[in-house]
């Protein structure tokens, strides 16, 4: 029997709000989006700080479900198999902030390349990231399910913040990326 | 040509594309999806654009919109340039966000930036 005390323990002392480990679906992020709604509109928080939160955790979130559109149907194949599905915890941090926690597994041929983009964000100002974002709203095309490409670009600009972010390799093929935004 | 009215859904905003030229969308863009959402707005558009009002007047009332609905909402804006440019129809953006929400009324500002089009950036009064 797993320490499910633990876990409890664990998830009370990191001031988390709701966890989720599985597969991305839409109706899943329909679910969370609606508590996460009801959760805010009670919270304590100021209304401005609400809504940057929330516009944050919808990319936070659908970058999970996007994440494998540009991996070949081969590969998306290997990595539903062998690796795995995702997971997301949302949590308070201290003086009144949000935390976003993302996990999920990708190919380590591709980390470098996911790691070069977010360390090219963190770099920027507010004006560089305005004006990289919109650059590539004038030049991206969308994925067949709708995937912009603009989500971490979004984000850190959106949070004012650097993206927290390490991978952790698992196999020769697949690596464990995880992504943690401050809100605040 | 017939008017085009989309109830809001989840993730989805209300869309009420008049052939009299007045064209809004209110209330949240957040579909993992948003090019199926969006196919019969330009599919719409591509109509209206073959015969337009003197003034076609849109409105832009959004609480969300994510990355991709960002993408749809430029390729919307960027199906009426050409009617401004050809003299076809006199268009003009209004968008509108609440009161304290910055983030809203930079977005708005971002499009101002990259589209070929008069925006009016507004404060919703209350």
């Amino acid at each position: 029997m797993p320490d499910i005390y633990k876990l409890y323990k664990d998830l009370e002392r990191d001031e988390i709000i709701l966890s989720f480990k599985g597969d991305i679906t839409q109706d899943l992020l329909s679910s969370v989006f609606n508590i996460m709604e009801t959760r805010l509109e009670n919270g304590a928080q100021k209304p401005q700080l609400k809504k940057k939160f929330y516009h944050i955790l919808i990319e936070c979130l659908q970058n999970l479900y996007h994440h494998n559109e540009m991996m070949s149907e081969e590969e998306s194949e290997a990595l539903n198999e062998e690796a795995g599905s995702a997971i997301f915890l949302i949590g308070r941090g201290e003086n009144n902030s949000f935390r976003i926690i993302t996990g999920n597994f990708i190919l380590n041929s591709s980390s470098e390349d996911l790691k070069t983009k977010i360390d090219k964000v963190n770099g920027m100002n507010a004006e560089e990231l305005r004006a990289y974002y919109l650059d590539k709203l004038n030049t991206t095309q969308l994925t067949e399910k709708g995937g912009a490409g603009l989500g971490v670009i979004d984000i850190a600009r959106k949070s004012g913040h650097k993206i927290d972010y390490h991978f952790n390799k698992v196999s020769d093929k697949f690596s464990f990326f995880s992504l943690a935004v401050t809100v605040k | 040509m017939e008017q085009l009215t989309i109830e809001q859904g989840n993730k989805t905003p209300y869309i009420n594309f008049s052939e009299n030229g007045t064209l809004e969308l209110k209330g949240k863009s957040i579909p993992e999806n948003s090019i199926e959402f969006y196919r019969p707005v330009y599919a719409w558009l591509d109509e209206y654009a073959l015969n337009p009002k003197n003034k076609t007047s849109v409105l832009v009332q959004l609480e969300y919109f994510n990355t991709s609905s960002s993408k749809c909402l430029l390729d919307i804006f960027r199906k009426l340039e050409p009617l401004q440019k050809n003299s076809k129809s006199e268009v003009t953006i209004t968008w509108l966000y609440e009161e304290e929400d910055e983030d809203m009324m930079e977005a708005g500002e971002d499009y101002q930036t990259i589209v070929k089009l008069p925006f009016v950036i507004q404060k919703i009064s209350q």
